[in-house]
């Protein structure tokens, strides 16, 4: 597919914002294509590694006969308190969860934090306490850190990091190239809460909700789905860019196509309705505590069983099948009985009045 | 043009051009001007354009458009069960 | 979600269509309005539910799309200035002006801010008497009435540091140049159900005579755009040419009198460039005299301004429905929503943004 690089090389006009390339924009971090984009133009050229290239959640190395895992994710979300969890929680299980997509477990975890002059030493014990609750929680500790401070307006208040390493589990092999034709796929529950409650604590878009963010840690989910169905094949957490951005990268990865059915994904009525009114697409917004699995069709029975025995799996649902066809392409089946291609994310959504 | 959305009035406040209500989307509620809709009544559903109620649901009329519906879905599923009918 | 649900059920979808496909003997042409129709009908696959006789052309219903290159430089001046807070819906940040847009110009530090009602944009020029605080009051006729409201309470609260950049434009105009252009194929029109639930319908009743073709006021639910499309459909086999109303919970003849008195008071009619389509005469709002202390052009002293247009991109035939996004050559190559050269790739309600996201075309190839 061509670039913006091409239509400036041949000498035309448009208006094609050219200082696009040069300088950092959101929607870079938006999860997205141009998120994508940014791994793939900046980052993977000079970063060279097999593990690297993967792109999975977490990089999967081996020590010995060991596989290790190994997570990285910073956590600048505003509000840093929001209904359902706040910043520290937020990384902890963030982290956690990466590592769980991976098919691990954590062994320990760094915290790092970059805190902005005047941030309010009791909101930092609040989300200290936080990360200690969480961590312990999953069962693995803080075990190295770091702090820095900057000047008043240089930093959103606070940024989290957390890195984490575990242990792969045995005879378990996840990856998102993994994914073959006749698989099924499932989420482990609604999507778009997280998305929705983060923006309805935010000013600019002010919506009363009972809704909490559904940031949760989902190792006991993950567990009792690798206990049950070994044979899992992909672990993906829909974070950033949604439900169909992770489908899409799967696809793509695996090479190959998917067929999703629009009334079986699980929304609920609250994210419905922000969606409806800010002209958003549930299947676009951010989740965190949530994930999608891909197992083989036989083993479907095994792996909703597994996750509906735990309350926090009871959403869980089979929404597609892997098939056939040209690498990358996600069919939605409409509610009405159409179908749309789903492409992944570009930028980031935008509340719209059309 | 243009993204108004329907919504149940949950609340009301305020009188003539300053007249808002709370209005509930399946769950999520927000805040919006009834000043074009001044006649809106709690439980009345209304549709929220940026914030701004532009017009009451006629229930009535959405009613009827769904019993006329339904009166040609009959006459559809007689004629499919007529061998003789012709579309 | 009540009065949103019942309107996508799949089996009152499937009473529609053959009730079309029972009706329908010969092609016809139709062309939708509204952004927001365009997308509902291809987000729910529409076009392709149809019977292959009935050709969809989407119209110039967007009024990001339409808004002319001088406006986006002029709000990106203003949002440039020091000491400004530029507040604008979301939709509007992606459209490129001359040589950027407002996103870009958020990456290099102005102060720009996304608002879902323009009472916000209000709050924070009450709440910030230090800043000068601007709204880019865009829209049709459905949007004008809040952004009359805006002003009138900035006037109320005696609010010296709020203004508004206006780019309003008008749906009757447009589309009365849209079927006197020569090599019009548009037989029947799908009117945009809320401008007409503000505005009402008595201005497409010239227009349907004028032109001697149906217009059918339509929502914006699937059921909905299959009931319009129906009703059209049915009075071109019968040779009529009349306005119907097919939005009946929510649109009125005359509109909403009390929406139509503030934007009357606060608004004037006056010509407008529409980007990709040129000028049409007596086809937007301006600020009326007694509000002009709110015009940010005004306060800005961004008085004549006159941008060309780049020839490459196709947006105006695509606006004017004369080319659908699929048959324009750049279409997925040179031009997609990470790099759009032009408003309707870039704004989430262009047709050619909808193409692309929705799957079509050269996307779906790609």
């Amino acid at each position: 597919m061509s670039n913006g690089f091409e239509a400036r090389a041949a000498g035309l006009a448009c208006p094609l914002p050219i200082e696009e390339e040069a300088v950092v924009q959101m929607a870079h971090g938006g999860g997205g294509r141009k998120t994508a984009q940014l791994i793939e133009r900046v980052f993977l050229p000079a970063f060279r590694s097999d593990a690297l290239e993967q792109l999975g959640d977490g990089a999967v190395l081996t020590v010995g006969n060991e596989r290790l895992a190994f997570t990285t994710d910073t956590f600048v979300v505003q509000p840093p308190f929001f209904p359902g969890g706040d910043i520290g929680s937020l990384a902890v299980h963030g982290t956690a969860n990466d590592l769980a997509m991976c098919g691990a477990e954590p062994l320990g975890f760094s915290v790092g934090l970059v805190l902005e002059e005047g941030f309010a030493i009791a909101d930092l014990r609040r989300i200290v306490a936080s990360i200690a609750a969480a961590s312990a929680r999953v069962g693995a500790p803080v075990v190295t850190g770091d702090t820095k401070v900057v000047d008043r307006g240089k930093g959103d208040g606070i940024y989290v990091n957390t890195s984490a390493i575990g242990r792969v589990r045995a005879g378990v092999t996840v990856a998102p190239d993994r994914a073959a034709s006749g698989d099924a796929i499932l989420v482990s529950g609604p999507v778009g809460d997280h998305g929705i409650a983060v923006m309805a604590a935010r000013n600019g878009i002010a919506l009363e909700t009972q809704l909490q963010s559904d940031s949760a840690p989902v190792q006991l989910l993950v567990r009792a789905l690798l206990e049950a169905v070994p044979e899992t094949k992909v672990l993906r957490d829909p974070t950033r860019g949604g439900l169909a951005t992770a489908l899409c990268e799967i696809a793509a990865a695996s090479r190959v196509s998917m067929r999703i059915d629009e009334a079986a994904v699980p929304v609920r009525s609250e994210v419905r309705g922000a969606c409806e009114l800010l002209g958003f697409d549930p299947l676009y917004v951010a989740c965190e505590g949530r994930f999608l699995a891909i197992v083989p069709a036989a083993a479907v029975e095994r792996a909703l069983a597994a996750l509906q025995a735990l309350p926090e799996g009871a959403g869980a649902r089979r929404i597609g099948t892997v098939t056939d066809g040209d690498a990358g392409r996600v069919l939605l089946r409409t509610r009405i009985g159409s179908h749309r291609r789903l492409e992944r994310l570009s930028g980031e959504q935008l509340p719209r009045i059309c | 043009m243009c993204l108004a959305v329907p919504g149940r009035v949950i609340a009301i406040e305020g009188e003539g051009e300053f007249r808002t209500a709370r209005v509930d989307f399946g769950g999520v509620a927000r805040e919006a001007s009834l000043a074009f809709v001044q006649e809106a009544a709690i439980n009345d559903f209304v549709l929220v354009h940026v914030g701004f109620a532009i017009a009451r649901v006629d229930e009535e009329a959405a009613r009827q458009t769904f019993e006329a519906l339904r009166a040609i879905g009959e006459l559809d599923g007689a004629l499919e069960d007529d061998p003789d009918a012709s579309r | 979600m009540r009065h949103v649900d019942e309107y996508r059920d799949p089996e009152a979808i499937q009473v529609m269509l053959r009730r079309i496909a029972s009706t329908i003997t010969r092609p016809w042409t139709l062309m939708e309005v509204c952004g927001g129709q365009t997308h509902a009908i291809l987000k729910f696959g529409l076009d392709e539910l149809l019977p292959a006789l009935i050709r969809l052309i989407h119209g110039p219903g967007c009024p990001v799309c339409v808004t002319p290159l001088e406006q986006i430089d002029r709000a990106l001046a203003i949002a440039t200035t020091p000491g400004v807070i530029f507040c604008s819906f979301g939709d509007m940040l992606r459209v490129p002006g001359s040589h950027s847009d407002l996103l870009v110009a958020k990456a290099r530090g102005a102060d720009v801010r996304i608002v879902y009602s323009p009472l916000d944009a209000v709050d924070i020029a009450r709440r910030t008497p230090s800043q000068r605080v601007v709204f880019f009051a865009v829209g049709f006729e459905t949007t004008a009435p809040a952004n009359a409201m805006a002003v009138c309470a900035a006037a109320r609260a005696g609010l010296r540091n709020f203004s508004v950049l206006v780019a309003h434009v008008l749906v009757p105009p447009a589309v009365d140049a849209l079927l006197s252009a020569p090599g019009c194929e548009i037989q029947g029109l799908l009117a945009p159900g809320h401008v007409c639930v503000v505005t009402g319908w008595r201005d497409y009743e010239a227009l349907a005579a004028r032109h001697r073709l149906p217009i059918v006021v339509t929502g914006f639910e699937p059921l909905d755009l299959l009931r319009g499309v129906h009703a059209a459909v049915a009075q071109l086999e019968r040779g009529d040419a009349r306005v119907e109303n097919q939005y009946e919970r929510a649109a009125a003849a005359d509109g909403n009198p009390a929406a139509q008195r503030v934007v009357n008071e606060v608004f004037v009619v006056c010509d407008r460039k529409w980007r990709g389509l040129g000028e049409i005469p007596a086809s937007g709002y301006a600020l009326a005299p007694a509000y002009t202390a709110f015009d940010a052009e005004r306060v800005f002293g961004l008085g004549d301004l006159h941008v060309e247009e780049p020839t490459e991109c196709r947006s105006g035939l695509v606006l004017q429905g004369r080319l659908r996004p699929t048959d324009c050559p750049h279409f997925g190559r040179r031009c997609t929503p990470d790099h759009p050269l032009g408003a309707t790739m870039v704004s989430s309600e262009g047709a050619c943004a909808a193409y692309f996201h929705y799957g079509r075309g050269a996307a779906a190839a790609a």
